[in-house]
């Protein structure tokens, strides 16, 4: 057994916090760029320039990109052999929040459904654990806005649907989302499972990246892109070229009656920090 | 061509502007979202703020660094202002900024009141916060982010998303 100290948790979570208000995840800079340079659309164009230029700033001047800096979703990936000495593993989590929110001068979003009384330190988290094999303990921290969350979808297509099925209802929450989630957007989708479950799986899409290595998968991924764009949504719905920047699909066997679809969108603001904790 | 607008906004000024236009603002404006704006609409009669011939902003603006008048600060979702925004126009408000799609109820009493509506670039929070220059809070503290401030912006990037006559830059 490996043990690590939940005051490295929460410093590793305060860090994950830090690292990924102020810059925008790997890759999604060069996305918007090349969307750029091919955007055909003036006011998109100008759209994509200011999230360009803003992303610049807010790294150069250690401002938030967005001042939606989410609700903070958290994937642990929790070794067997590893056991977490000195309190509890979740309030080590929600500590590191709390403390990092406040220090790096972040929004505090987190609020009760029913009262709408704000919790104040943007606690809880929302965590997701696997445990898996070793002894690592790898922390992923997406911060997820909810311009693009309250987008989210679930479809539960009969197995008749096919994959041309699946295609045209992730196509249609892109459509029905329109300018509402901030595109461009980055698309998860989950395929399979049970209904929960499918919306775990299009979280966890979006944590990704690159092409599937399925290659059915993949192929559809580089399908969906071109349809979603040719809906010319664009840049913050003002018409134009690019409406996403990237679509990801995860898959997971389900039930000989079913099949799952989800669909979680980011927004252009995609922010994401991974560490290990030792 | 970028128009430039001096806030308070004129009829005159909303007059000259067409869906699509890119506007720099300058000048005072309130901002207000979600709870802010269930609050005013329950309160017309005693509002804690002026909003007659006032531009209100949909934003909840991360808390300001030391030396900063204001945190990040980019727009939000306009649509779950929708079910509020219609009282308000009626009432006196001339504009409003945000991003997104607004419903037939919007655009009609965008219509009705001679107003406009301005769409922000949704993720650009940081630049936003530059072109603030001052900040305060002036109604509702209680709800921390979502509390009314008036802000003096200046060369306030918007697109307008939907003219005095109910044309839109959405589809």
């Amino acid at each position: 057994m490996r043990e690590i100290s939940v005051t490295s948790v929460t410093n590793a979570v305060m860090g994950l916090v830090e690292s990924s208000a102020f810059c925008l995840a790997d890759g999604v800079d060069d996305m918007l760029r090349a969307s750029y340079k091919r955007e055909t659309n003036e006011t998109a164009a100008f759209a994509l320039k200011t999230l360009i230029d803003n992303a610049d700033l807010a790294r150069k001047k250690g401002l938030p990109v967005c001042q939606d800096t989410g609700m903070a979703v958290i994937f642990a990936r929790l070794g067997q052999d590893v056991r977490i000495v000195g309190g509890d593993f979740y309030a080590a989590i929600d500590e590191g929040v709390r403390r990092g929110y406040e220090k790096f001068r972040l929004r505090k979003s987190v609020l009760d459904p029913i009262t709408r009384k704000n919790t104040g330190d943007n606690t809880p988290a929302v965590i997701h654990t696997d445990i898996v094999s070793g002894d690592r303990l790898q922390l992923t921290l997406l911060p997820k806005g909810f311009g693009s969350e309250n987008m989210s979808k679930l479809y539960m297509l009969t197995p008749a649907a096919g994959i041309k099925g699946v295609m045209d209802k992730v196509v249609e929450a892109v459509s029905v989302a329109g300018s509402n989630p901030c595109p461009p957007i980055i698309v998860g989708v989950g395929i399979g499972g049970t209904a929960d479950y499918a919306m775990l799986l299009a979280k966890k899409a979006l944590i990704r990246s690159g092409r599937s290595h399925d290659e059915t998968l993949a192929n559809m991924e580089t399908e969906l892109i071109k349809r979603i764009n040719d809906l010319k949504i664009g840049a913050q719905g003002f018409g134009g070229d690019t409406t996403a920047l990237d679509v990801r699909i995860e898959k997971y066997p389900t039930h000989i009656a079913a099949l799952p679809v989800g669909v979680s969108i980011q927004c252009n603001a995609h922010r994401l920090a991974q560490t290990e904790v030792l | 061509m970028i128009k430039k607008i001096s806030l308070p906004i004129t009829d005159e000024d909303i007059a000259g502007l067409k869906a699509g236009d890119a506007v720099l603002l300058s000048g005072k404006l309130l901002t207000g979202r979600d709870a802010a704006h269930k609050r005013l609409v329950e309160s017309l009669d005693d509002l804690p703020v002026e909003i007659k011939g006032q531009t209100i902003y949909y934003v909840g603006p991360c808390p300001a660094k030391e030396g900063c008048v204001i945190g990040s600060c980019g727009p939000t979702t306009s649509y779950r202002m929708d079910p509020y925004a219609p009282t308000l126009m009626d009432n006196g408000l001339k504009a409003m900024i945000g991003k997104g799609t607004r419903s037939k109820e919007v655009v009609d009493a965008i219509v009705r009141n001679g107003c406009v509506y301005f769409a922000a670039i949704g993720g650009a929070g940081a630049m936003y916060s530059e072109r603030v220059k001052q900040a305060k809070v002036i109604a509702y503290d209680d709800l921390g982010t979502e509390a009314i401030r008036e802000l003096v912006v200046e060369d306030f990037p918007v697109i307008v998303a939907v003219d005095s006559l109910g044309n839109s830059i959405y589809r």
